[in-house]
């Protein structure tokens, strides 16, 4: 029974969404004054300039972050349609509801291990961590301004 | 007119969406001005009332400067990235719009029984979900796009917040699709209706409600979790190097998600349009009984939209590690627990 005329809406909003947004973008590229200056056009620090590339190395944690999130958001995609016909299929009418609890606490206690072993593992951990790198950041570039030091000298 | 003819009922949902649009629109508007009339009688002052009466113009006010402003895109900028960005984010925002069902069904005069929503189809909520979740990409663009150290940062910290959220919120509603046994938003106002709002969700969901309200403001990016945008350490955040209308949309897809946030809560917590003992002065279906409960059912938005401006003008801002750490180790085994314990209850068959 699939219909595909009750996403037509999702196709109009669309039309009428980003045609709102790229005609508020174009309208401010046509009305707004134009005086370009080489400093207005820096990107912002605050009034200096800018020290290299914004687009440096950034911590791996968030890397990490994005990783378990694809995996938890694959054990909410599979709780969702488990989730929507639970009650039903639990019900008199098929009396499937002990298969289906005990099937899905199982695949949850799964992940709570994994859960529990990345807490463990301190990936969850950001404060500790962070002081751990930045303290081995310092202590590199310590080192390394005293060799130029010596070098010079 | 044949109302049953394809073309007339896609210009007619054309036309609903437009009005929605318009509307949400205006509510945005006025949301912001009333975020700082609040703020400003929060903290002792007036806030905006100078345009106009008691500064009712003020919206349109700012909608004129932010016309009027020189547009800038720095130098060092990747040019369709930072086009693109802004686009999604406000698309991402207001593709929800269609499916919000703010009032019952009524028996209008020439159309017959209505139902108050612009689309209803099955999967309402999942659509939600997806749908908002792509504003991710939004922010994580424009930080990287603009090749500013603070927007970077911006959008670096809030994808990881927003990803990290997004899982408790998505499994704070686990629960309610558990007892409703459906993801049909219309459906779910629908179950909720009758015993003098006793059967509301909030009720033997609370956990879930009060996870899904703590995430959903992450997922907003609003005071106490506004890390993208902390202004006192990354001066704007992601949106640092946006100005004139590009950084009024990324504003105003701010506040869309806020009203989505809101209209999401109220019609899988608190009962959507039902409003208690309605039912007793006006029939269901009449055109009487439809208004009340739209009015309701706005109450009750503006209510939440209300908390939020209420807590930016209490809290403090999180740090970033007490953020994650209470992300993760705390809402997220708390939303797997009220999955558990809803799925025993209803397993028993107490739900």
């Amino acid at each position: 029974m699939f219909d595909l005329k009750a996403y037509l809406p999702i196709l109009l909003m669309f039309i009428v969404a980003a045609g709102f947004a790229v005609s508020q973008v174009l309208i401010s590229q046509l009305i707004g004054p134009k005086r370009r200056t080489p400093t207005k056009l820096m990107p912002y620090e605050c009034g200096k300039d800018p020290v290299g590339s914004a687009r440096e190395r950034f911590s791996v944690k968030f890397y990490l972050v994005a990783m378990i999130f694809v995996l938890f958001d694959i054990e909410l995609i599979f709780l969702v349609p488990w989730a929507v016909v639970f009650k039903r299929l639990a019900g008199p009418e098929f009396g499937l509801g002990t298969l289906m609890y005990v099937e899905m606490m199982l695949f949850i206690a799964l992940l709570f291990v994994g859960f529990v072993y990345i807490w463990k593992k301190g990936i969850l951990d950001w404060s500790q961590a962070a002081r751990q790198e930045a303290e081995a950041e310092a202590e590199m570039l310590a080192g390394q301004s005293g060799e130029r030091l010596r070098r010079a000298a | 007119m044949d109302l049953s003819n394809p073309y007339i009922q896609a210009a007619l949902q054309f036309l609903a969406i437009f009005i929605t649009f318009n509307v949400v629109l205006m509510i945005v508007a006025y949301t912001v001005l009333a975020e700082r009339r609040i703020l400003g009688f929060i903290q002792g002052r007036l806030g905006p009332n100078r345009v106009g009466p008691g500064g009712v113009l003020q919206p349109f006010a700012d909608l004129l400067k932010f016309i009027f402003k020189e547009e800038i895109v720095p130098d060092k900028s990747t040019r369709f990235v930072y086009f693109l960005a802004p686009l999604i984010a406000v698309t991402a925002a207001m593709m929800t719009l269609i499916v919000y069902p703010f009032g019952p069904r009524v028996t209008l005069p020439y159309f017959g029984q209505v139902e108050l929503v612009i689309a209803r189809f099955d999967i309402a909520l999942l659509y939600v979900l997806a749908v908002t979740s792509i504003g991710v990409y939004g922010i994580a663009l424009a930080g990287w796009a603009s090749n500013s150290k603070y927007s970077l940062m911006g959008g670096l910290r809030s994808s990881a917040q927003m990803i990290s959220y997004e899982l408790s919120l998505g499994l704070s509603l686990v629960g309610v699709i558990l007892m409703s046994g459906t993801l049909d938003l219309y459906e779910i106002v629908e179950q909720q209706s009758g015993w003098y709002g006793f059967k509301w969700n909030i009720f033997p969901q609370f956990i879930g409600f009060v996870v899904y309200l703590t995430s959903a403001i992450a997922e907003t990016n609003r005071v106490p979790f506004d890390l993208p945008e902390a202004e006192t350490e990354l001066v704007a955040g992601f949106h640092t190097e946006y100005s004139a209308l590009k950084f009024a949309l990324f504003f105003m897809a701010e506040y869309i998600n806020m009203f989505t946030v809101s209209v999401l809560a109220t019609t899988l917590f608190l009962g959507g349009w039902n409003v208690p003992g309605l039912a007793l002065l006006f029939s269901p279906g009449s055109i009487p009984f439809a208004v009340f409960s739209v009015i309701g059912f706005f109450v009750k938005v503006f209510f939440f939209l209300f908390l939020y401006i209420w807590l930016r003008g209490t809290l403090p801002r999180f740090r970033f590690d007490q953020l994650m750490s209470f992300g993760w180790k705390f809402l997220l085994p708390v939303a797997l627990l009220n999955v558990v314990l809803t799925a025993t209850l209803v397993w028993l068959g107490v739900l």
